[in-house]
This record gives C-alpha cells, structure tokens and sequence, in this order.
C-alpha cells in the first residue's frame, strides 16, 4: 500500500491550530535564534484528516487481531480483550492526570482514586501469586525480569553475598538470558529430561555463586514442573533465590501459587494473563511481586495509607533498587487489568486456567493423530507439536504449516520455539475459544497434514490469500531499508 | 462476567474426547501437596458495576486543574482522529508483528513511524519505539558503553532527572561510573571528556525548558572516542537544530508529546535514531522493507539477530515488546498535524510559554532563573517556597509548575512553570493573579 | 539428504571453521556445513585489524536472519586482513567458503596448534556423525 508519505500534497492540511488570543508582542519574541533553528522543516506529510483516516482503516484491514480470529500463539495468550475497559482507561479522570501531581504538596489528594488502583492491584496480585509486595512500575514482562533480577542483586549485595551466576533452564523465553545479561550476571543453562527440570542436572551446577534461578512454570512446553519445590529448595540451599516468569499463570490461575512452590520473585505479564489488548506489540505491564523479605528492595515510590485512611506514595524506602520507570508504570494498562479481574472475581479467574487447560488439552488429543507431540503427556495450557517428521519426509517445516493456516483463517502457533524442540509448533488456544473454533482449527491442521503428504508444494507457496506472500528476509536484512526516503509528492 | 463462550455440553463433550469426567482431573499433573489452599479473591461484577466503580475513582481525581505542570510530561490536545485510529480491533488486540503476512498493518504503520522519526530527528535509522524516554536514554548509554568499551558515563544534570535516577538504579550492579555535572559551559563539559568516557548525554530543550546548542560538546565527545547522546522533546524539533545537526550520534526522548494522553504515567513512548554506523548495536524491534516472490512491496521485521530471541545473553537489550500501539497513535498524530502544522503548533507552544513569562515575572519578587531562548517551559524564582505556592494555587484550581526543589536541593525557591497550546491566554492571566495573590499573603524577605 | 562440501589440504574444528596456513599467515573461514546450517548469511562483523585472538576465542560473527553465530579463531594470533568483500557480498560464504568467502587472516600464529584440528577426512567423519 502507498505509504502516506507518497499521499502528502504540499499545503494540504489535516488539524490546524489556528493562532489566536495573545498579544503581538508574544508573537515576536517566539522565535528562535537564526543558529537554533533547523536548518528544514522536517519532511512530515501533509494529508488532509479524511486522508490520514482512510491510510489508517485501510491498514488496519492487512492486520489480523484477536477481534478477528483465532490467535492461538503460544506462550502469548491471546485470549480475548473486553471492550469496557477500553473505555475506563480513557476517562478523563484517568488519562487527564499528569504523573507528577501527586509529588505536590497535597496534591495525592488529588490523585486517591488512581493511587486506590495501584493499591488494590497490589492486593490483588498478592492474593493471586501469595506474594507479600508488588510493584505496579516493570512496562513490560521482559522490564519486569529486569527488575526482578535487579532486586535479586540488591537482596545479594544487601547480604553481603558475592554471586555471579543466574541459572535459566534451556526451554526459557529468550528475555530470560537476556535480562539477566543486561543486569549484569553470567548465565548458566540448565538442562531438561523429557520436557522438565530435574533435580540431578541441577545440583553439579549449583555453588555459592549462583545468584538465583529463573523459571517459567508451567514451562514453554506447557507442562508443569512437577520437581519445583526440591529444586526451590537445592536453590534456596546455596542462598539464592528462586525468580518465577509468570508467562504461564494463566494455566495456574487459582490452582496453584508461586510462592508456594517456593518463589521468591514473581513477575506477571498483565496483557497475558489479565486480558489487556497486546497493541500489536505492546504496551504491556508487567508487574513485579517478592516474599516478604525482599519488600524493602521493591523500586520507589510504593503506595502507602495513611492513619486517616488516605493514600500517599512512600519515597522513604532506603534499600530500594531505586527507579526503574518514570513513574507508576503503564498505568492504563494497570486499569485495564484491574477492571478484568474485578469483573472475573476469584471463580472468574479460577474458571479461566480451567478452560485454558481444558481447550489446550482438547487440542493435544485431537491433533496428536496427525501431528506428532514434542512430548506425549497431558498439557496445561499449552500444546507443543513438532513438525521435524512431515520436515523430513515431506520437506514441509514448522514455517509451512503456519504459513498454510492463514490460508485457512487462523493465526499461526508459535513456531522454531521452545528451542529444544525441532520444527516446535507451540499451540495456545486460551479459554475464550469455543469449542467450534478449536474444532475449525482441528480441521484445518488434519486437512494441511493430508496436503502435507499428497500436494506439499502447495504448502511451500502458502499463504496466498493474504495481500503480501513470504517476504524476502534475507535481502532485507543485507540491505535494510529502515524508512521512506523518497520526498514527500507534491 | 468471564469471557469464556463454553456451554455444559461443550464441556461435556470435550472431557469425553479425552477421556477425562472432570475439570479437575485437567490438573493432574499438579503434585497435591502444591495446590493452593486458598483463594481469597472478590466475587465477579458486571460490567455495570465495574464501570460504576471506575468512574467513581476517576472521578476522585482531580484533571480538571488548569495545568502549568510539565517537567518532561505535557498536557497537550489530542485530535480525536488519533483515538478513532487506534481504537480499530485490528491494531490493538494483534500480537508483535512476526507473522508478516497478516501483520502489513502494523508493520507499515511502524517503517513510517520510523520515519518520522528520522525526519525528526535528521538521523539515519530509528527503531520501533521503546518503552519510555527514561528507560531509552539507558539503552543509549549501554549502547555507548558496548560501542565504546569503556565504563564511565557523563550526564548533565539540566538532563531530566527522572531519568538520571532510572539510570543510577539500572547502573548499580554493572560497574559503571555515571558522572553528573552541569555541562551547560562547553569549557566545563572538556573537563570530563576524555579517552576514559563511554558516552556524554545532553538534554534539548533541557529539564528546565532552555534550547542550546551541543555541537561544541559533541565536538569534544567524538574527537575523544566517545558517543554523543541527546535526549529531545520530539515536538521541539519541529523547530529546533535536530540531533543530526548538532553532532549527535543518538537522538531518545520521550515521545508523550506526540497524541499519546498523560495517563498517571504511561503507557508512554520512547523513541530511539542513530547515525547508519550505529544501526546494528541499536536496541529493539526494527521494520524494513521487503519484497515478495512476486515482486510485492511489503514490510517485514528485521536485523533480529540483535533481539533477545535469537540472542539470547548476547543480545544488544533485553527488550522484547515495543511501545507499537502508542508508536502508532505517534504516527496518527503526525499526519495529522502534517508538516506545517507541527511547525505552528510548536510555535504556539513557543509563544504562550513567553506569554506567560512576561506576565510572571511582572508580578513583583518573580524573575527568571535562566536565559533563553526557551521552548514551552522556563523556571522562575519565586521569593517563598516553591513547594508552598504550588501548594496553594492547588488550591485555587491551578497545577503552577513543578517545583524544583524535590530535586534540586539548593533550588527551593524555584518553580518550573511548562505552557502548551491547551492554556488559555485567560488561563495563563489567571495563573499570574493567582500567584501575585498567593505571594501577597507572605511579607517579602 | 544434504550433501556437505569439505575442502582437501586445510585443518577443521569442532566449532566448523577451517584454516589454511600459507607462508606463516593463517586464513580463516566457516566450512560449508556451517554456512549451510546457518542459510542465506546476511552479514558479517568483523573484527579491527590488531586484534589479538586467543585459540578458540571470539574472532567475529556470522548472521543469518534466523541466527547469529560466533566463530572462533582457530590458532591464537593477530587480525592481519579481513575480507572486506563480505561487506556488501556476504552470500559469498554461501556460494564459496572455502575461497572467496573466507573471513579473516591472522598472524603471528600459534602453528603448534594446528595438530590438533582435524583433518579433511576427519572432519567429514565428524559432521556425519552430529
């Protein structure tokens, strides 16, 4: 599609801002000096509001969303978004309200309906993971195991303890290394059997260095780890501390709570598992929870309550890890998660990791007569398939199947993850799919193995029903073309 | 109310398939001495009743203060156009755009941010958005210690100091030396420039709203090895020398400006160019532009190796998502506004902050702090307590500014005061005979 | 099955680069089986000329779009050349690893550690194997 630099016609105009009230003289001193200035104006386009309008509907009809389909991408959890929190996040009251009146004098007066929900999510994350704090700060889930790891530091140079070594199993997200690269550890992969962690490959790894381990449970593959506690144990045994990626919860939700199993750090990714729309790639929260002895690390300001009952935010924490974020954290999406847990209450949230292993499970014994599984046990919330068999025999990978069920409507799984499994498929239907729509899904991935064997140059030319086929990565990535270059037309 | 469409007989049938006869049996895999003991969670609402209750809260704040308030977060108008867009289902409730061929949406609407962003800036890449202004300035300063090799980091402290305490937090466990010194003196800047720095970090127009010229900083800085990194309010640019042209070799900000609300803090946008040399140690999510089998121009992600997923603890950040509906709302706004109109616009900006400077420090024991030029924002020197006066012209409806003194201890005195294109020329007469008022009541020392 | 190019007369290393030693100067490359597992290389990091590289150290990086791969100097030495040809023709170690697709030459090299990489035939037995 034409880029709206293309649609730009000098002197056409979308919103104006008409110079009207002040003075003259105000005019005449807003100029800059002659070596302060820009040399050009910045090439922006110029599109009338009907313009900018259509560029915008038009593109949104390439986009395929939760509001359009089936989007059963592992480890994302694109369940369903309630369409009346939306409109709470843009209540005036809400999005009118600069960050920074609360740090007036008296102005968090001003502000107790906003602090009320950054109290109440607090409370309601403990009571949902069993840890004694969060922080509402972490912008996202990756932010989030940033943070996390930088409290893991602050509790180790707080103890007087030397550590070097964060331990990451080999099925992690990739931001697990990363973060705890970025915070300044040396990582350590730990091996799986059969899909989970077990003790025996942990222990020749675990020495006074280590810092502390980082685990998604349910893991990548879905399944839980059911040697958690021991392994909470060995690592708590060396002083380290157990960090939990809430990728997952929304397989555990009511069943199951981290710090019983022995975290020490948790964090949640809001736009998972509390039903706040993923934006196309964000903005997401992702909130930070710690047991009760390394609250005091938690990054300023913390919402505190007053003896008379109000709110106030707390800068007085002398062993926090400091700032983090700017302010309170993705405070619009904190209210969107709030109004999703309000409204599913605690059997709400229950009912959701029931029917989000109930729907995966459902997948796993459908699907498992034609594709093979990555390991042949009951799932939770999520189902890895492997395509390595129809890869070899047939020549069809991972990125054929995906590329095939576009043509049949659906967004594709997850796939080339967990790393440890070949040609993975990752399948996560979450619960708000109906058992029609996971039947359709079914359907559509029988009917793709069958071309797999009967016609699989078909699969290799797929997708065709979408306004670009497979795009040519490679030469993109030797000669990248980052932005527009041309001018502006007209 | 729980979202989720399964009928009994739906359930029914699908524990059959897999020969299960109940939910509970779904947890199996759970050992039992795990399993939670309690569950102390409110019962569910309605819809109804949930948005009685938030707005019953929203309705406890207080948005309807004439806001003076900005420190680097301001209170701009935002066409309904910007909100009309992404609001669209297509955009918002979709993934990352890594299945390209049903994602042209987004990643469109991504390469032309990006290049927005360059034009901006006069830069030659910028990638998809960051989290933040705070959280982009630390990857630009771990992009000058990894290109670098160096460890120590030079920061003025006219740069936002919310963003110099977020970069102190993220810094403290990886042996690095953060320098904080007023470098508005080129001569003094020298002082710190040297073949041991990583990075010299500016900020224009700097926190307390002055526009200056960094090319004699950034000169030092490249001539001893080290990066050049400006912080910039984008909607300043419109007017001002970009980053390009004063030598930078990486522009951040913080893109709130740009159509996104202020929303208590988030969520908010940070955007991120470099110079070409630069591309491939940027942080983050980058689109470009491809082609398929066909011939067909499309948009796909790209230069992943940088990225986390592929690797892993080598990767340039840990960063996984960006800020792409708020990068996208950016976008919507400046096409709006168009090349003209974020000219005016910054212009109107530009003239009622000096507006409101000339009524200001016509009220007796008010002056100005600083020299201009200016952009929307200015301090002034108030002959009370900062932190009093904002406090009482609270009172009286008015946000005032920012008070420094929070964190410039030796500034107590001193209020920064931000006036976009939102404040009336009554708003802004108001706001000066609210404060002559409010001083009035305090005997002059 | 894809069949696995292995160029006679040179030495191997586990990690899949080769080395060629010519008048005390070592060339250096990933084999055809590297380039293979990587796909279409997109682009190469190479390192400064000066740069001293222990035996099986970092040397510089290979990327494909899918993935990013270290490669190791085979012998310790000093970056006396790279192939600046990569630059805007990465392919070539696609199309040609063992010649015009070479990566870096090093000198003042370690030539004792030359006898303990592999030879061509051993290294075709050991990419058969993994």
């Amino acid at each position: 599609m034409r880029s709206i630099f293309e649609q730009s016609r000098a002197g056409r105009r979308g919103v104006a801002f008409p110079r009207l009230e002040l003075p003259a003289e105000a005019w005449e001193v807003a100029v800059l000096p002659e070596g302060l200035r820009r040399a050009a104006p910045a090439e922006l386009p110029e599109v009338a509001e009907v313009d900018v309008v259509r560029h915008f509907t038009r593109l949104s009809r390439l986009n395929f969303g939760v509001d359009v389909g089936t989007y059963p991408l592992g480890s994302c959890t694109m369940k369903y978004n309630p369409k009346f929190s939306e409109d709470l996040a843009r209540l005036p009251g809400f999005a009118g309200l600069h960050p920074l009146l609360p740090q007036l004098r008296r102005g968090g007066l001003l502000a107790q309906g906003a602090l009320q929900v950054l109290h109440d999510m607090d409370l309601l994350l403990c009571a949902i993971t069993g840890m004694a704090a969060f922080t509402m700060q972490p912008l996202a889930g990756a932010h989030g195991e940033l943070t996390g790891i930088m409290l893991m530091a602050a509790y180790h140079r707080d103890r007087g303890n030397a550590k070097s070594v964060v331990l990451v199993p080999d099925s992690a997200h990739g931001t697990n290394p990363a973060s705890a690269a970025i915070a300044g550890y040396k990582v350590v992969p730990v091996p799986s059997r059969q899909g989970v962690m077990h003790p025996d490959d942990l222990k020749p790894l675990l020495n006074q260095s280590v810092a502390g381990m980082m685990m998604t449970n349910p893991n990548t593959l879905g399944l839980f780890e059911p040697h958690v506690k021991t392994i909470a144990d060995l690592v708590h045994g060396v002083d380290g501390l157990m960090y939990y990626d809430g990728a997952n919860l929304n397989a555990i939700l009511g069943q199951v709570k981290p710090a019983d199993l022995g975290f020490d750090i948790v964090h949640l990714n809001l736009h998972k598992t509390f039903g706040t729309p993923h934006g196309g790639g964000g903005p997401g929260s992702g909130p930070v929870g710690v047991v009760e002895k390394l609250v005091d690390f938690l990054p300023v300001s913390r919402v505190g309550r007053r003896a008379d009952g109000t709110l106030f935010l707390d800068y007085d924490q002398p062993k926090s890890i400091g700032y983090i974020a700017p302010f309170y954290g993705n405070f619009g999406v904190i209210l969107k998660a709030y109004a999703y847990i309000l409204a599913l209450g605690g059997p709400g949230l229950k009912r959701v990791a029931e029917h989000a292993v109930l729907n995966a499970n459902y997948l796993r014994v459908r699907l498992s007569a034609r594709w093979p599984l990555a390991v042949d046990t009951p799932c939770m919330h999520e189902v890895v398939l492997s395509a390595a068999e129809s890869a070899q025999r047939h020549g069809v990978s991972a990125l054929d199947v995906a590329k095939a069920l576009i043509d049949f409507g659906f967004h594709p799984p997850t796939v080339y993850f967990p790393l440890i499994v070949k040609e993975a498929l990752m399948v996560e239907p979450t619960e708000t799919e109906s058992k029609e729509n996971l039947d359709e899904l079914v359907a559509a991935m029988e009917r793709i193995a069958d071309l797999t064997e009967s016609d699989p140059e078909s699969l290799h030319a797929a997708p065709r029903t979408t306004p670009v086929g497979r795009l040519n990565e490679v030469e993109a990535a030797r000669k990248p073309d980052l932005s527009y270059r041309g001018a502006c037309f007209g | 109310m729980d979202f989720i469409p399964h009928t009994d007989q739906d359930r029914a049938e699908m524990l059959a398939a897999m020969g299960l006869e109940s939910m509970e049996e779904l947890f199996a895999a759970i050992p039992p001495e795990l399993r939670a003991r309690s569950w102390e969670l409110p019962p569910p609402l309605g819809e109804m009743q949930v948005t009685e209750r938030l707005t019953r809260l929203a309705a406890m704040n207080a948005h309807g203060l004439t806001c003076f308030l900005g420190a680097g977060f301001y209170d701009h108008f935002i066409p309904a156009a910007v909100d009309a867009v992404i609001r669209r289902g297509e955009f918002y409730t979709a993934y990352t755009p890594y299945q390209a061929e049903m994602s042209q949406g987004t990643l469109q609407a991504i390469y032309e941010y990006q290049s927005c962003v360059c034009r901006l800036t006069g830069l030659d890449a910028a990638n998809a958005s960051l989290y933040d202004g705070g959280t982009a300035l630390f990857e630009a300063a771990m992009m000058a210690v990894r290109k670098s090799g160096r460890q120590r980091l030079v920061v003025c402290s006219s740069v936002n100091p919310i963003y110099r305490v977020m970069l102190r937090s993220y810094t403290a466990n990886l042996n690095l030396e953060l320098v904080e010194e007023d470098l508005s003196d080129p001569a003094r800047a020298a002082e710190f420039i040297d073949e041991r720095c990583a990075g010299l970090i500016l900020q224009n127009p700097d926190f307390f709203g002055r526009v200056r010229d960094h090319g004699g900083c950034f000169a030092q800085a490249r001539a001893a090895g080290a990066l050049s990194v400006l912080a910039c309010n984008p909607l300043a640019l419109a007017l001002v020398k970009t980053p390009a042209e004063m030598g930078a070799d990486v522009a951040v900000g913080e893109g709130q400006s740009l159509g996104l609300p202020l929303s208590f803090g988030g969520p908010y946008l940070g955007y991120m160019a470099v110079r070409e040399p630069l591309l491939r140690a940027m942080p983050g999510r980058l689109v470009g532009r491809a082609q398929d089998a066909q011939g067909r121009q499309g948009y796909c992600l790209t230069l992943q190796t940088r990225e986390q997923h592929i690797r892993r603890e080598k990767a340039t950040s840990n960063i996984c998502t960006n800020q792409a509906l708020c990068a996208v709302a950016a976008l919507v706004y400046l096409s709006l506004l168009g090349k003209q109109g974020l000219i005016e616009l910054a212009e109107i900006n530009l003239a009622k902050a000096a507006y409101a400077r000339s009524r200001l420090t016509a009220i007796p024991g008010v002056s100005l702090v600083d020299e201009g030029p200016w952009f929307n924002e200015f301090r002034i020197a108030l002959p009370i307590d900062a932190r009093l006066a904002a406090s009482r012209l609270i009172d009286r409806g008015i946000a005032a500014g920012f008070p420094l003194g929070r964190y410039y201890y030796d500034q107590p005195n001193h209020l920064l005061v931000a006036v976009t294109e939102k404040r009336t020329r009554h708003e802004i007469g108001l706001l000066a005979e609210a404060l002559q008022a409010v001083l009035e009541e305090y005997p002059l020392s | 099955m894809v069949e696995y190019s292995v160029a006679q007369g040179i030495r191997y290393t586990r990690e899949h680069e080769w080395v060629r030693v010519e008048s005390g100067l070592a060339v250096v490359g990933i084999t055809d089986y590297a380039a293979k597992q990587l796909g279409d290389v997109t682009y190469v990091e190479l390192p400064p000329l000066g740069k001293r590289v222990a035996r099986m150290g970092e040397m510089c990086v290979v990327e494909s779009v899918k993935a990013a791969a270290d490669v190791y100097a085979p012998l310790a030495g000093e970056v006396t050349g790279v192939n600046t040809a990569l630059e805007d023709s990465p392919q070539l170690i696609n199309s040609d690893p063992y010649g015009s697709g070479w990566l870096v030459k090093l000198a003042d090299i370690d030539q004792a550690g030359l006898t303990e990489l592999m030879d061509a035939g051993e290294y075709r037995s050991f990419i058969a194997e993994v």
